[in-house]
């Protein structure tokens, strides 16, 4: 049978089998193992992103974990700086209390100390205002002069109210 | 300055050396005629050469010597290159890789659920078209039965090495759809019954058309100057590329299409039907 275009199908299967032999040759000579390469390149390179993501991810942990420990230091801080003010403005109530009782005390203890000079100053001065006062008697009673001893218990009288007012 | 006036002149020596001999020599008388040459370049039922005592077309000779071309350097390559690839790539390197990469992409990007050996296939079929079509350009030489030297075409534009190629590309699109779908793979790769002629016929044509130009070209002497350097060169470039790209294309997407899983059709009407009832 003449085939028109002068198709021949012993030269189709040789074709065919030409073919075959040349897609296998370059499957396993070329293609695989080029292929092979570049996807062991390709799974290099996506340890290689793991890897970094990896140690991102502890970074960014390790980040975090030192911010929770700057903040709790922080609140720490503060604390400490609210708790020392606290016993700061206590000591000086305490302080301030204290040199208050300190100072009535002192107020106290001089008016008393006053007082008692004052009092001994008193009974010193009566003391020798009797002593006089028995000086002059017994003066005028030496002289035995009437009119001098008149005249001494007229100033006696005198002296008792002087002292009374 | 001086080497290259030099050099520039031994050039122009050469090429008016080559210019006088190529019109002094002469055709010696045209051994066929045009309408012979290219009915011969369509059929190949003239110049016929010897395979181990048959006569065949020179397009079967042509597409062994393609597959020795790629096999040597291929070993060539998996011998002292590919041992020496590293993680950042050389020049060499950059291009194996591209070239892989280029039909292992079109082979996911096209059938993403099956594409392990299409992506080997269409990288065969693609340096296959590529080498074989850029092969018409070095001019090798076989001797016809009848004893004329003739220069060996591209292997695809025979007739039978186009037949071969398209009807093989069929044969892995139905193969994809008995992979992916079974026996619903194959009804749906037989739809497409038209594509092993399309696509055979448009290996066919595509370089068969290139190939006329050519001798055409050739077989005046008076458009044997420069304008080869267009039409031999540039046009087969360019129709190796493209070619190449067509055939690969075509094959990866039916390829995808058929393997792709089919959805289980929801019963609805029996459903309807029998809640109606």
């Amino acid at each position: 049978m003449n085939i028109p275009l002068n198709i021949d199908w012993q030269q189709i299967l040789l074709h065919l089998l030409n073919f075959a032999i040349l897609a296998g040759g370059l499957y396993l000579l070329l293609y695989k193992p080029v292929k092979a390469f570049m996807a062991k390149r390709e799974g290099w390179y996506q340890q290689q992103a793991d890897e970094a993501e990896k140690t991102r991810q502890e970074a960014e942990a390790l980040k975090a974990a030192a911010q929770a420990q700057a903040d709790a230091a922080a609140e720490e801080a503060k604390a400490i700086r609210v708790q020392a003010r606290e016993d700061a403005q206590a000591d000086v109530r305490r302080l301030k209390e204290e040199a208050q009782a300190q100072a009535a005390k002192i107020l106290t203890d001089a008016q008393a100390a006053a007082e008692s000079s004052r009092r001994k100053v008193m009974e010193e001065t009566q003391h020798q205002v009797k002593e006089l006062v028995s000086a002059a008697a017994e003066k005028l009673v030496l002289s035995s002069d009437s009119a001098a001893f008149d005249q001494f218990l007229e100033l006696a009288g005198k002296g008792e109210d002087g002292d009374a007012s | 300055m001086r080497k290259s006036k030099r050099g520039l002149l031994a050039w122009l020596l050469l090429m008016a050396a080559l210019l006088a001999g190529s019109l002094l020599t002469g055709h010696g008388g045209k051994e066929e005629s045009i309408q012979t040459a290219m009915r011969d370049a369509v059929l190949h039922d003239v110049n016929r050469v010897n395979f181990f005592g048959k006569a065949v077309n020179p397009g079967l000779i042509s597409a062994f010597t393609v597959t020795a071309i790629l096999l040597v350097a291929a070993v060539l390559l998996r011998i002292f290159v590919i041992p020496k690839f590293r993680y950042v790539p050389g020049k060499l390197q950059l291009v194996l890789e591209e070239i892989v990469g280029l039909f292992d992409r079109l082979a996911k990007t096209s059938s993403p659920h099956l594409n392990g050996f299409l992506g080997a296939y269409i990288f065969a079929a693609g340096a296959y078209i590529f080498v074989g079509t850029l092969f018409e350009l070095f001019g090798f030489q076989a001797v016809t039965t009848a004893g004329h030297s003739i220069t060996l075409p591209a292997p695809l534009s025979d007739v039978n090495a186009a037949i071969a190629l398209g009807c093989l590309s069929y044969l892995i699109i139905v193969s994809g759809g008995v992979a992916g779908n079974g026996i619903r793979g194959v009804g749906l790769a037989l739809k497409e019954f038209s594509l092993p002629i399309s696509m055979s016929f448009r290996l066919f044509g595509a370089l068969l058309s290139g190939l006329l130009v050519t001798e055409l070209v050739y077989y005046y002497l008076n458009l044997s100057f420069v304008l080869p350097v267009a039409v031999g060169v540039l046009f087969t470039l360019l129709h190796a590329l493209i070619q190449s790209y067509v055939l690969t294309m075509l094959t990866a997407l039916y390829y995808g299409e058929v393997s792709e899983p089919v959805p289980p059709k929801a019963k609805k009407g029996k459903k309807a039907g029998k809640a109606a009832a």
